[in-house]
């Protein structure tokens, strides 16, 4: 298999059956990953061929799932852990903030936690409460962790591969309302570093800057905004920490305008301190200022309501006419 | 066991059984009258039978005897010279293990080397045994580090400060060393007010769902800063292993014997594949919770003057002297080997340096992270902005 198009879950899916195949020490766990292969199925036919012993069902207790896995990865395992849905993370969220983020800092270097953290996050599909909230900021917040989000299947399967091989614990967020979106997956090729931004389409008058299920939402706004004589670039930021400022430095430099567009609240969201550090970065180049797409300061609404409040196109291109404004 | 020993041991076993009972009669209640708690010596330093324990002890010699006297006495000097130099200034803060020697001495030293612990922060004793030099120990309580000496230099885990969360890095790591079909275990240490944590709960299930080689050694040295084993639980602590599905035990916490004994008997099963096990180690924290705690603001003395008829040092004492297993020199010896620890760790405090100001951004990262990069040449050319300053 060299180049293939498939969905996003399955590249995720060939990603961890590689990992197993070639590292003896990965090991997969979470509920429901076994048997079931996921709610998702993104860990289908895994457990049937490495067996319960590497792809492990875990009782139902996500501290207890990262904290035994920071215990495997002391003794030398890799474990790829799967949080069932973004909103049920926060049982482990002591784990993962107090224990997974600054072991390595506190031994001085002496212990590595090479822990990834799968949590499918993002709306969008109309779930019930709790299955549709992107937590990001509050674990970008935390020194001692990376945060990275493919946007589609060709870096879910890359970036999976990559956060497996990374020394440190690795938060990565999967777009769950992208699973089914197929894409070329080159298994032979590494598209480039794990945490590097890609400029997914070229511009010249305002650059959208998206990750995760939002990036395929600024390409179509892009489109729309072509139909009216506006050249945007769209950026694909990828990895949230580290954030690659230089490329959008570089970015914004070009267009001079800048709208960040993300499904978590904006209030203290990571487009806040993009907002902030491009600010300082490209004052004397910037025409507007840095404006924000992104979710409201009120719980995730029901399913009804999401499309109201989670970014639109028509959302986008409003943001990005106020920035054109200026 | 030696012939000696066991010639010492029973005409004393109803003797020594029947004083106890009517000696404590300062103690607000009769916790050694427990039907469950394991002793093997007495308060008094008389050695009492355990059809189910003395096997794992019957062949403990006289020098061994004296070895853990000897980590006891040295654990406890150690302790009290930190006490002595945060109240010097010299460390922002000590958690005191005073009156847990004989629960961390009799479990530390049943530990094998290729076994691995997770200790709270208060496990100075293990840490003895496990071979961590004490000093290393000062270091995050000094304010130099956050820890700081390599686990795997001698199995023994970084402290946890956040209460409980060890147990399932401890339980993880079992889970680790049963995959490797290694035949080693993992040892747990927690106390009476972790038992409360989810947790330990989870790292119970856990443990037992995945039979895990771990023991979970809880110290109930009966309070969790100021809240008493009343506020933490309505059931023996060791009794809640039942409902996970594995064996627990209550031990006299302050007899070495007993805690090494019942210590050694939880590892072996461990080994052999036969799952976790809770040891309670039933016994008494004598000082504060660190020194930032005044206990007189919610417990009396007559609790701590109970406790210390029962002390775990002074027990053993009397029992190598009753049993002619230690003379005066060897006595003599340890006061002036326990006064050259003492100094040495005052002089070793002393000396630590300050760390560099750029350790900050040390070790944030195993594979390096811009934004730390990019903070700390910001940090270095703010540093850097004041050399003409101090140039001139």
């Amino acid at each position: 298999m060299a180049a293939e198009k498939m969905a996003l879950a399955k590249a995720i899916n060939e990603s961890l059956r590689r990992a197993l195949e070639t590292d003896p020490k990965v090991v997969v766990m979470g509920e429901d990953v076994g048997k079931l292969g996921g709610v998702f199925r993104v860990t289908d036919g895994l457990q049937k061929d490495f067996g319960e012993e590497r792809v492990i069902d875990t009782p139902l207790a996500e501290s207890g799932i990262v904290g035994t896995a920071i215990g495997l990865a002391l003794r030398g395992y890799r474990p790829v852990v799967e949080i069932q849905f973004d909103g049920f993370v926060f049982p482990a969220y002591d784990q993962i903030v107090t224990q997974l983020a600054k072991m390595h800092a506190r031994s001085l270097g002496k212990v590595k936690l090479p822990v990834v953290v799968r949590i499918p996050y993002g709306g969008g599909i109309g779930a019930v409460e709790h299955h549709s909230e992107s937590p990001e900021s509050l674990f970008a917040h935390v020194a001692g962790l990376k945060i990275v989000t493919p946007s589609n299947a060709s870096d879910a399967y890359w970036m999976m591969q990559q956060a497996i091989q990374s020394d440190d614990p690795v938060i990565f967020f999967e777009p769950k309302r992208r699973y089914w979106d197929k894409g070329e997956v080159n298994t032979e090729a590494i598209p480039g570093p794990l945490h590097k931004a890609r400029v997914v389409r070229e511009g010249t008058d305002l650059t959208l800057a998206a990750y995760g299920p939002m990036v395929k939402l600024c390409q179509e706004a892009a489109d729309a905004a072509a139909e009216e004589g506006k050249n945007l670039e769209v950026l694909d930021l990828r990895s949230v920490s580290p954030l690659d400022f230089d490329s959008l430095q570089a970015s914004v430099e070009k267009t001079r305008r800048l709208v960040v567009v993300h499904e978590a609240p904006v209030f203290f969201g990571s487009g806040a301190e993009i907002a902030a550090r491009i600010t300082e970065r490209c004052f004397y180049h910037l025409e507007a200022p840095v404006l924000r797409v992104g979710g409201y300061h009120a719980p995730y609404p029901p399913a009804r309501l999401e499309e109201e409040y989670l970014p639109s196109l028509d959302r986008v291109l409003d943001a990005v006419d106020r920035a054109l404004a200026y | 066991m030696t012939v000696e020993s066991t010639a010492a041991r029973k005409p004393r076993r109803s003797a020594g059984t029947k004083s106890t009972a009517g000696k404590r009669t300062t103690a607000r209640k009769p916790e050694n009258s427990e039907p469950e708690l394991v002793q093997l010596l007495t308060p008094e330093g008389k050695r009492v039978k355990n059809a189910e324990y003395d096997a794992y002890v019957d062949g403990i010699t006289p020098d061994e005897l004296r070895g853990l006297y000897r980590d006891m006495v040295l654990t406890r000097r150690f302790d009290a010279e930190a006490t002595s130099l945060q109240r010097q200034g010299e460390l922002g803060l000590w958690a005191s293990l005073l009156g847990q020697e004989a629960a961390q001495i009799g479990s530390g030293r049943a530990t094998r080397e290729d076994d691995y612990v997770f200790p709270t922060y208060r496990e100075h004793g293990v840490a003895w045994c496990r071979g961590v030099d004490p000093t290393n120990l000062l270091g995050m309580f000094r304010g130099v580090n956050n820890g700081g000496w390599d686990p795997n230099g001698n199995n023994f885990h970084l402290y946890t400060i956040v209460i409980g969360s060890q147990a399932l890095h401890a339980t993880g790591y079992a889970m680790g060393v049963a995959k490797d079909g290694a035949d080693s275990a993992v040892i747990a240490y927690f106390g009476d007010g972790a038992s409360s944590q989810g947790d330990v709960s989870e790292a119970f299930n856990f443990a037992a769902v995945y039979n895990a080689p771990v023991v979970f050694f809880c110290q109930n040295n009966q309070w969790a800063i100021s809240e008493s084993n009343e506020k933490q639980t309505r059931v023996p602590l060791y009794q809640r292993a039942q409902g996970f599905g594995f064996p627990g035990v209550r031990v006299d916490g302050n007899d070495v014997l007993a805690s090494l004994a019942v210590t050694r008997w939880a590892l072996e099963r461990a080994r052999r594949g036969e799952g976790p096990a809770l040891i309670e180690a039933w016994t008494y924290r004598m000082g504060a919770h660190t020194t930032s705690d005044d206990p007189s603001r919610y417990r009396g003395d007559e609790e701590r003057v109970a406790w210390e008829a029962k002390d775990p040092i002074l027990r053993l004492r009397r029992y190598l002297e009753a049993s002619n297993h230690a003379d005066e020199g060897f006595f003599a010896e340890l006061e002036a080997e326990s006064e050259a620890l003492g100094k040495r760790v005052r002089e070793a405090v002393r000396a630590m340096p300050d760390p560099d100001h750029f350790a900050i951004f040390e070790n944030v990262y195993a594979d390096g992270h811009a934004l730390v990069d990019e903070e700390r040449a910001q940090f270095a050319a703010y540093q850097a902005s004041f050399a003409d300053a101090e140039g001139v």
